[in-house]
């Protein structure tokens, strides 16, 4: 990540140790991931050891360390969208971006997630793909967007 | 400021805010601990130290060591209760943990086995070699060797300690203060053919020898001492530190 990024992260926040949470998901916002350099620029810049920010880093499941796709597409897996088959969407997306859950496809455009509820029952079965919520969703039209948006990707 | 609490009936004096641990087992009681170590900040995290406390009328179970002293507490450190949950602590300790030491405490208590124990807990021990978590060679590491080498990771069931992306950590100066106060006994210090090992953190430096060909620490860790105290860089090879 660039430097110059993370500094501008770091002075946005005064440079305050007590930010750090802060600071942490200002980057994956950018990024949409921790980057090892990042990591070390703000542990240096702000003194704080690098096992606690590894530490912090890895007890919320919102960070990660590894890379992820350009785009993000979280399933919920909560139990109102469980009930009404959360899972076969999760098979389809799997099939579509040939991909399995939890993992970034080949071409590092797509990250593929569940997540265990985002406390939007009413609108289950919910996909949400770069922050739009696909609410009352099927596995036909979550398809049809994923694969527009592969082509819209492929066409570039 | 000085208060005074009784302890088993005794009158104890403490100064406010003390860790309670720390006053009782100066009045010469015994109460066991893991996760407690008086260089470092008391942290509760293996909870065998815990005493009845009365505080204003209210009897409770605390863990003693991270428990601020007051003025008035009435604490007692062994009744059928107090036991009982010991053995509790233990027991679900044990089903996690096959170190030595933890089944000597437990069988203290009266605990051999672990109801507890399942194929999952007893790969879990085996992956983690004993640690129970307690956190203490963290709290050394940051606090009294300030090198902050290694922190936990992950939560809930895949809580463990380790270093920063589980790689040899560069900045450790294997001086050995986590393997030290380990309660479990897990780090696996050793020092063989003039290399020092410190095998959980996979950290390996070799031991400096000294003018007269004594072998006196690991050469980065004497490094760190010398920039610390502002010593001469030649400091250690010149014979210097404590008589050999």
């Amino acid at each position: 990540m660039d430097t110059a990024k993370v500094e501008a992260i770091i002075t946005k926040h005064n440079g305050d140790a007590t930010a750090l949470l802060a600071i942490m998901q200002d980057i994956q916002a950018e990024e949409n991931y921790l980057p090892r350099d990042a990591v070390e620029h703000v542990a240096k810049k702000l003194g704080i050891p690098i096992s606690r920010i590894y530490s912090m880093a890895t007890f919320f499941e919102s960070f990660h360390l590894e890379p992820r796709g350009k785009h993000i597409c979280t399933v919920c897996m909560g139990t109102a969208c469980h009930v009404r088959g959360a899972q076969r969407l999760v098979e389809q997306l799997e099939r579509d971006l040939k991909v399995m859950s939890g993992g970034t496809s080949e071409d590092g455009l797509f990250t593929l997630e569940e997540v265990n509820c985002v406390g939007a029952c009413a609108l289950g079965p919910l996909v949400i793909i770069d922050g739009k919520y696909h609410g009352n969703t099927t596995s036909a039209k979550i398809s049809k967007v994923v694969t527009g948006m592969q082509k819209e990707e492929g066409g570039k | 400021m000085t208060v005074e609490i009784t302890i088993n009936g005794v009158k104890a004096k403490a100064e406010k805010g003390e860790s309670l641990l720390e006053v009782i087992r100066k009045y010469g009681f015994d109460v066991p601990s893991l996760c407690h170590h008086h260089a470092v900040e008391p942290c509760g995290s293996c909870r065998v130290c815990l005493v009845s406390v009365t505080d204003n009328g209210r009897t409770k179970l605390a863990a003693s060591c991270n428990y601020k002293v007051r003025e008035g507490l009435d604490i007692t450190t062994d009744s059928e209760e107090i036991r009982r949950n010991r053995a509790m602590v233990l027991e679900l300790m044990l089903a996690e943990s096959n170190a030595p030491a933890i089944q000597k405490l437990a069988a203290e208590y009266g605990v051999t086995s672990s109801r507890f124990e399942t194929e999952e807990s007893k790969a879990l021990a085996a992956e983690r070699d004993g640690c129970i978590l307690c956190g203490l060679c963290v709290r050394v590491c940051e606090e009294v060797v300030e090198v902050a080498a290694l922190n936990f990771k992950g939560r809930g069931d895949k809580r463990d300690v380790g270093t920063p992306y589980q790689e040899t950590p560069q900045n450790c100066i294997a001086c050995g203060a986590c393997a030290y106060v380990c309660p479990t006994d897990c780090i696996g210090f050793v020092e063989e053919n003039g290399v020092r090992k410190l095998k959980k953190w996979n950290r390996e430096l070799p031991i400096l020898k000294d003018d007269a060909g004594r072998p006196v620490g690991p050469q980065f860790q004497l490094f760190y001492f010398t920039q610390k105290a502002g010593l001469p860089a030649d400091f250690y090879k010149k014979g210097g530190g404590p008589a050999r």
